[in-house]
């Protein structure tokens, strides 16, 4: 068939339910939006699916399909790169999306924005796609600031909140530090290289090894350096890394499906991808690798720390997010990008199960998030609770389960990395296995195991959570119906079998041929691959790793905290106070950006306005002019007096001195 | 033998006279268009002495010409001053600050 | 000390005279007069510059209609002259010196070297036969004769200015005004009245 048309469709299909959705929301109504919406991306999944099987038969795509502009020599195009690399993100990215599509239809059942809602998420869809589909920087960069937009749009979707709108705001403005960066790197690409095209670009970058650009300062930077280590920046925003990753917790006064479908699956996962795109730039730097390297250890560890002192669900799902996305960035360091991409996908499934999981809990406790007042759902969600327990096992890498073979893979590929800063990176990664481990079951135990404590909750007549059901009574968790479950089952199968069955081929079997390139000396997943012998192996083996035990050491003492002695914990976060306090606080970062970024942008604001704007432009300039006028106004009119003698007198007084000055001239 | 000279002085005299006499009588309408009179009695008396002196009768056709316009001048600021005098009563400039600024 | 000298000195000395009675005058008649005396002066020595014509115009026009004119008027209003010679004496000191410095300097450049004196001597007098009249008229209607209409024409405003200005209309004249005739409107003028028909009695006499 031709598969021009099945790319263009699987771009443009969640467009068209986006556009029908958004725009005739009131006339087709509430099912109508969602019917058209959810067909619009199953038909680009299964377009999606197509191009996947196209491009494992080896038919690779790299063409225009539109020409935008074409001006003194750039051409700004629409274009489709269908490799491998971009085959994957297309079919993770519309799977968890149709995943995310059906179980909305039970979670937003009831707001007033559901036309809304379902438009948004098809227009994310949209955007994701264009940007992993594209050939040029100019497209990534549309995709890019479009899913900067929609998620803003989701983000703030209950607009009549506060907090919703400071957190919109907060995402979209650090979003726009780290696009300044991109934009840097987009421009220094355009100038150096002459194109925007991936393919003249890569192409180009050998010969522009020992080029240098000079900086404003006068610093002169290798070229290659400082454009990689600009995209970075673009991918630290987009990617949540530290320290633009503030915004990601708060994010989470978006509804749990754009939770789960933006800031865990696959917005946050397009700086990992741009990274993974530009390997054949990045490789010939390896200080941006370095860079990569110590910002996502850093990530990896220190968000998985405050993930621990977390009480609202969703926001250790998020810090794990912000952790996870740390992982995948170390392997972007250490040259494994494969790696990277493999636990970016199997990350995709089982953190999107784990939002959407707690968005069922969330829905079961009439919308209270606090994990304070939960406790003992097993018996009453089953069905969440078994998904829960899949996504948990799996986020903490227990062998067998799909996160498992990407997690090892990165930390395996990053003990063997030789780039400077990899022996600290390992350490972050080892030791947030620990820390995952245990905020994950952590997080587990309280909600799910142990007493009820909603019972007493409800009893001591605390106010709820945003009560959608507006019951007043006892609360009763129960179940979420199917259309809330039956995604969430369709997402635990892959987070259970998709890392053996594809650790395989992805890793070790050259799956990803030419889309990523990686030098032989750096290839770290290829001395892995020397080591790998099938999944059932690797899987046996992993019970006797150092991760492994590490993470059963974390469930174990989450166990003895949470449910064994439930009184401990408070105990502890006495003794240790400062410590507690610097993670309740974030580490301080909201804070100093509070006070230093945005307070200074407004005293600069005020200071302006006042001196430059009340005091020269108004008081100087504008009333100052006026003023001068007047008062010279006020001097000549004293030449009209009125008085006919006074004006007798001028005229004498003017001959008199034409008389002199004739007088002197002779 | 006069010289021209001694004409064009005196001239000169009369019209110096003329000033201070605006000067002095600044207040009064009538004075002052007197003393008018006379700076254009001292150019007359010039023009004819040039006329004279360098035997050109142009200078008495100018002459001819500023006594008709001084006539004319005169009479139209007396009618000014007669109109004026019917309105306010009085003919002293302090009075006639109405153009004030 | 020959006639013309003498004639000159008399006349000017009576002419400076004059002139600074009109300025420093109380009584404007006084004022006036001295005017009128000031051109009879000036009258005599244009007649020592052999201009006759002028001389004569100066007496009948100048005097004879101006400064009547003058005495007309300063008669004819009722001056408070108290309050107009309030201040005479504050100005006097610049008046001094702007005057002062003005005649002195016109007098350094009409008399001194500057002006090529020397090149014009004391013309010879003219023939008796000369007639300044017919000479200036001979002039005046051929080269001048564009500049003698204008003149007139000015006269003519002057005479229509000063009757416009000064003229002042009985309360009890009576007058059309053809533009307030165009202006009228039916409105102002007519008025329809709606009234029954009245029925005559038959029985009446018409």
């Amino acid at each position: 068939m031709n598969m021009m048309s099945v790319y263009l469709v699987a771009a443009l299909a969640p467009l068209a339910g986006a556009i029908v959705a958004g725009f005739f929301g009131r006339q087709i109504g509430r099912a109508g939006a969602h019917w058209v919406t959810i067909i619009g991306v199953a038909v680009s999944m299964i377009a999606s699916a197509i191009v996947f099987r196209d491009v494992m038969q080896g038919n690779l795509f790299n063409g225009t399909v539109y020409t935008w502009a074409a001006s003194a020599g750039i051409q700004l195009e629409i274009g489709f790169l269908i490799d491998q690399l971009s085959a994957t993100m297309m079919l993770v990215v519309t799977s968890v999306s149709l995943m995310v599509h059906i179980y909305t239809i039970g979670y937003m059942n009831d707001d007033p924005g559901y036309q809304r809602f379902f438009s948004y998420i098809s227009l994310f869809t949209f955007s994701m796609m264009m940007l992993v589909m594209s050939n040029n920087f100019l497209q990534l960069f549309f995709g890019w600031e479009a899913v900067g937009l929609v998620s803003y749009l989701l983000i703030g979707f209950w607009y009549t909140r506060p907090t919703a709108i400071y957190a919109n705001l907060k995402a979209f403005m650090v979003n726009r530090v780290g696009d300044f960066g991109f934009i840097l790197g987009i421009a220094l690409v355009f100038v150096y290289f002459g194109s925007l095209d991936y393919a003249e670009v890569f192409a180009l970058a050998p010969d522009k090894v020992g080029d240098q650009v000079g900086s404003a300062i006068g610093v002169q930077w290798p070229l290659l350096t400082a454009i990689c280590i600009c995209l970075f920046v673009g991918a630290m925003g987009k990617s949540a890394q530290f320290p633009l990753h503030v915004w990601l917790p708060d994010s989470m006064e978006g509804p749990t499906p754009i939770s789960a479908l933006i800031h865990a699956a696959t917005m946050v996962t397009a700086g990992i991808f741009m990274v993974a795109r530009m390997s054949p730039l990045y490789e010939f730097s390896e200080t941006a690798l370095s860079l990569v390297l110590i910002v996502g250890a850093i990530t990896a560890f220190f968000m998985g720390l405050l993930g621990i002192v977390q009480t609202d669900i969703k926001r250790v799902v998020a810090y794990s997010t912000l952790s996870q996305l740390g992982y995948m960035t170390v392997a972007l360091g250490a040259s494994a990008y494969s790696a990277a991409i493999f636990h970016l996908m199997t990350h995709a499934f089982f953190k999107a199960l784990l939002f959407l999981a707690a968005g069922s809990v969330i829905i079961g406790m009439h919308h209270d998030q606090d994990m304070r007042n939960m406790g003992g759902l097993r018996h009453r969600m089953p069905i969440t609770w078994l998904v829960s327990l899949v996504g948990s096992l799996a986020l903490i890498g227990f062998p067998f389960f799909a996160g498992f073979y990407s997690k090892d893979s990165i930390i395996e590929a990053v003990h063997l990395s030789q780039t400077p800063g990899a022996g600290l990176a390992w350490i972050a990664v080892t030791a947030g296995v620990f820390v995952t481990a245990l905020y994950t079951f952590r997080m587990y135990f309280l909600v799910f195991e142990g007493k009820p404590r909603y019972e007493t909750h409800a009893a001591s007549g605390a106010a709820h959570g945003d009560d959608a059901h507006g019951h007043h009574g006892p609360l009763n968790p129960h179940e979420s119906p199917g259309v809330v479950w039956w995604p969430l089952v369709a997402l635990a199968i892959p987070s259970v079998i998709i890392g053996a069955i594809a650790i395989g081929p992805l890793l070790h079997g050259g799956f990803f041929g030419d889309s990523i390139k990686v030098f032989a000396e750096r290839d770290v997943v290829a001395a892995l691959g020397e080591h790998f012998h099938g999944w059932l192996a690797m899987g046996l083996h992993g019970f006797v790793t150092l991760p492994f035990w590490l993470a059963i050491a974390g469930v174990a003492l989450a166990w003895y905290l949470y449910l064994h002695r439930p009184d401990l914990p408070a105990k502890v976060q006495q003794a240790l106070r400062p410590l507690y306090t610097l993670l309740d606080q974030k580490y301080y970062m909201d804070r100093f950006n509070d006070w230093f970024f945005a307070g200074g942008a407004r005293s600069l604001g005020r200071g302006l306005w006042r001196y430059g704007d009340v005091n020269i432009i108004d008081g100087v300039l504008v009333n100052g002019s006026a003023r001068l006028v007047g008062w010279f106004a006020g001097v000549a009119r004293k030449f009209q007096s009125g008085f006919v003698y006074h004006y007798a007198f001028t005229m004498i007084i003017g001959v008199f001195v034409l008389l002199t000055w004739w007088f002197l001239r002779i | 033998m006069i010289p021209l000279s001694s004409y064009l002085i005196l001239g000169a005299i009369l019209f110096s006279i003329s000033i201070v006499g605006i000067f002095l009588n600044r207040k009064n309408v009538i004075i002052v268009l007197m003393a008018i009179e006379l700076m254009l009695l001292a150019v007359n008396l010039n023009f004819i002495a040039f006329s004279y002196f360098l035997q050109d009768i142009a200078g008495q056709v100018f002459v001819f010409f500023i006594l008709t316009v001084a006539a004319a001048e005169a009479a139209i600021g007396l009618a000014i001053l007669v109109v004026l005098f019917r309105n306010i009563h009085s003919i002293n400039v302090d009075d006639l600050d109405q153009l004030k600024g | 000390m020959d006639f013309e000298k003498a004639a000159f000195y008399f006349f000017s000395a009576i002419l400076i005279l004059a002139a600074l009675r009109v300025i420093t005058a109380r009584n404007p008649v006084h004022a006036a007069l001295s005017l009128v005396l000031a051109f009879f002066t000036a009258a005599a020595l244009w007649l020592l510059l052999e201009a006759e014509f002028l001389a004569i115009a100066l007496v009948l026009v100048y005097v004879g209609a101006v400064m009547v004119l003058f005495l007309f008027v300063v008669m004819m209003l009722d001056i408070n002259l108290d309050r107009l010679r309030e201040g005479y004496w504050d100005y006097l000191l610049p008046a001094l010196v702007v005057a002062g410095v003005m005649m002195m300097e016109m007098a350094v450049i009409l008399g001194g070297r500057y002006f090529n004196l020397s090149e014009m001597p004391k013309p010879a007098g003219a023939d008796p036969d000369y007639s300044n009249t017919r000479a200036l008229g001979r002039i005046l209607y051929t080269e001048y004769v564009y500049a003698f209409e204008i003149a007139a024409v000015i006269l003519l405003v002057a005479i229509v200015a000063a009757i416009a200005l000064t003229l002042r209309k009985r309360k009890d004249h009576k007058y059309q005004s053809p533009s307030k005739q165009v202006s009228t409107r039916r409105s102002d003028r007519v008025r329809m009245v709606s009234m029954p028909a009245e029925k005559r009695d038959p029985g009446e006499a018409s």
